[in-house]
């Protein structure tokens, strides 16, 4: 087990400063569950720290000059590329700490907020390269599971029978075809220092993650559920309702991967509840046919059972 | 002085590159740039450059790094040809309406389909409009030349700098190349200090939304700043003089005091076209050449000085628009002169794409077509020449 992590104390709430980052009056829509954990995430990460955003919500809600959100230095360049936008950055503070034009023992936090469009579909390639080259950076994917920002388009983030505006529930074709993509395994498969889900339902959970996350050397991906009231047509209320419940019926397991190699299942979910209980509370799954639940809550449950398998079997060494 | 020596221009590029103490590399291989990102790789891991060199998973991710790099403060380089410059397409305005000091070569290459390595300028003529500043090399020597000119220029008007080179013609010439000392290019190149970064201490926002009621005005502010580094290009050019010896202006001109006829062209073909000129004043045709070295900020009153007093002109491209009113270059200088009083006939080929030789007897027979044009309207605005029946 890496050293950063062994000795990790979790942080508890009183640990976290009053301070934000990221300034109140953004433009986000009522109930965001995007924004919530970018939040906290700058919370934890302070001021020491510079934000590299995609183009999307977080993007849009935060930026309309002359305002802005950012406390902290922040650069949006495209839609696909904040990966390697990162990367720039991080070599660039490396050379010039070595050439003596920056503080040599200031660390200073990389961190990209990207969403599911940006990191399942068109910036696979960016970040796959960014992690791959091992650039001390992290990585957050805000996964909302479609493109909200032009309007609800179904992203490769998007689950099974989903409706969205490219994968309606038509009488012929009901909603999303494909199942979600493995993002999970395709950022593990990279052997990275430090991998983790994490809901803002479980918040403390969520900010320890970012705290490891910045504690590593090198390359981390935390891949962060994000609800969105107004493309999955679910109650503003609901939104930690919903950032509960994924992870109580086993949709959305947390879990850390460390290197690549050892599987922490943060949460076991022993007596998980229907994923029905979940869908019902959002319009874009309305339109579902019990049989159709009952294939999701299949999948869902061969899922959980493979991470709880490779968590047993790649349980971190016992620390002495 | 530094000493002449004989090198491939590749190599000297990127030697020159390593002078002007480069931060941070950012490249991706495609031919014919590589010789010139590879020499940086063997630089920086022979510890002969302190640098970080990125070696990206494509050129999109070339751009989008030396953005992240040059954000933060440091010097930055990229290189590329043809489907690389496409590939990094969006970022190129980017970078230029970030403000960003980035310095590329591009090794002037075709671009596909067909699918060919060789030279031409169909790359470089798809980012007239990117905000950048564009200067054309003829030689190895002045290749080098303006890759120091490229920093100096880039950091004092904050704009992104493209020095163009054909590909193979120039990058993989050997050729003597004068290399200046070290001191004198740190003399002439201080260290980078940008005002505004992306610094935790003084935190900025870049890349912000701009609204209807804020596009306009940044746009704007984008044609001033590359307005207004005519005259930094230009004074860069007079210092680099002072300490290096060798003179450069945005416009070359050979032959054109006393001209008729005048040819216009860019790039390395200009040294076959000159030997073109010579032919063609034995033979008693009073003909000149008018070589751009710089492309943007467009250079309009040396253009318009350099025509002199030419009937007819012939200009030259090296790439095509397809069905527009000519060919890239040719679209540019009939603009500039309708803004101005000269009126010359205006012959505008298409020759030397994706490396076909165009030799002295074909620059003389341009030569010749553009006398005939003056008495005799061409039935065409534009005309791919040399193509086989």
């Amino acid at each position: 087990m890496r050293k950063e992590l062994a000795q990790f104390k979790p942080l508890s709430i009183k640990d976290l400063p009053k301070e934000d980052w990221f300034a109140p009056g953004h433009r986000a829509c009522q109930g965001c569950g995007t924004v919530l954990p970018l939040k906290l995430a700058l919370k934890v990460l302070g001021p020491n720290t510079i934000a590299v955003s995609s183009t999307g919500c977080m993007e849009i809600i935060s930026s309309p000059f002359p305002y802005t959100s950012w406390k902290i230095p922040w650069i949006h360049v495209a839609f696909e590329n904040p990966a390697s936008v990162a990367s720039g950055i991080e070599a660039a503070i490396k050379v010039l700490k070595r050439k003596g034009r920056l503080p040599k023992k200031e660390k200073i936090n990389v961190v990209v907020f990207a969403g599911d469009g940006s990191t399942f579909d068109i910036g696979l390639q960016f970040w796959s390269g960014a992690l791959e080259r091992g650039h001390n950076f992290i990585y957050i994917c805000l996964d909302n599971e479609a493109y909200m920002n032009t309007g609800v388009q179904r992203s490769g983030g998007t689950p099974k029978f989903a409706h969205t505006t490219t994968s309606p529930a038509g009488k012929v074709i009901h909603g999303n075809m494909t199942w979600k993509k493995n993002l999970d395994g395709i950022a593990i498969a990279h052997n990275i220092p430090y991998f983790a889900t994490a809901s803002p339902g479980y918040y403390m959970d969520l900010i320890n993650k970012v705290k490891k996350a910045s504690l590593v050397e090198g390359p981390s991906f935390l891949h962060i559920y994000s609800p969105c009231p107004t493309g999955w047509g679910s109650k503003s209320e609901d939104t930690i309702n919903l950032a509960k419940l994924v992870v109580d019926t086993r949709i959305f397991p947390l879990f850390e991967v460390i290197d690549g190699k050892y599987y922490i299942l943060n949460r076991k979910v022993d007596k998980p509840k229907p994923v029905e209980e979940y869908l019902k509370l959002q319009r874009r799954f309305r339109h579902l046919t019990p049989e159709e639940i009952a294939l999701i809550q299949e999948r869902v449950n061969e899922e959980y059972e493979r991470l709880v398998k490779l968590c047993e079997i790649f349980a971190p060494p016992k620390e002495k | 002085m530094g000493k002449r020596v004989a090198k491939e221009v590749s190599i000297a590029v990127a030697d020159a590159v390593a002078q002007c103490r480069v931060d941070v590399i950012s490249a991706y291989p495609i031919t014919p740039q590589t010789h010139i990102v590879e020499h940086l790789a063997e630089l920086v891991n022979n510890g002969e450059l302190d640098a970080e060199y990125i070696p990206v998973e494509s050129e999109h991710a070339a751009l989008s790094a030396c953005i992240g790099a040059a954000a933060t403060g440091a010097r930055t380089f990229t290189s590329t040809s043809a489907q690389g410059l496409l590939f990094m397409y969006e970022n190129l305005f980017i970078a230029s309406a970030f403000r960003l000091p980035i310095v590329m070569v591009i090794a002037n290459r075709s671009i596909s389909a067909p699918i060919s390595i060789w030279n031409d300028h169909s790359d470089v003529m798809t980012i007239r409009d990117s905000g950048w500043i564009q200067t054309f090399a003829e030689n190895g020597q002045e290749a080098v030349d303006l890759v120091y000119h490229a920093y100096k220029v880039a950091e004092k008007c904050l704009l992104p700098v493209a020095v163009n080179l054909d590909g193979f013609i120039v990058t993989h010439v050997v050729e003597p190349i004068e290399m200046p000392d070290q001191e004198l290019v740190d003399k002439y190149l201080p260290p980078l200090k940008m005002k505004y970064k992306l610094d935790p201490k003084k935190p900025i926002t870049m890349g912000a939304i701009g609204v209807p009621e804020i596009y306009t005005e940044a746009k704007k502010a984008l044609d001033e700043a590359l307005k207004a580094s005519y005259k930094v290009i230009v004074q860069a050019w007079r210092e680099f003089e002072r300490l290096f010896g060798r003179k450069y202006q945005p416009v070359e001109t050979y032959k054109m005091e006393d001209a008729e006829v005048g040819m216009i062209i860019m790039g390395s073909l200009a040294e076959t076209a000159m030997n073109a000129v010579d032919e063609m004043r034995k033979k008693g045709k009073k003909v000149g050449l008018i070589r751009f070295r710089l492309w943007r900020p467009f250079p309009m009153q040396d253009f318009l000085k350099a025509l002199g007093k030419v009937k007819a002109l012939c200009v030259v491209d090296r790439a095509v628009s397809h069905c527009s009113t000519g060919g890239p270059v040719g679209i540019e200088v009939r603009s500039a002169l309708y803004q101005s009083n000269k009126r010359p006939k205006v012959l505008n080929l298409i020759a030397g794409l994706s490396g076909r030789d165009v030799t002295v007897e074909d620059f003389m027979e341009m030569f010749e077509m553009t006398y005939e044009s003056i008495s005799k309207k061409p039935k065409f605005s534009y005309q791919i020449y040399g193509v086989k029946e």
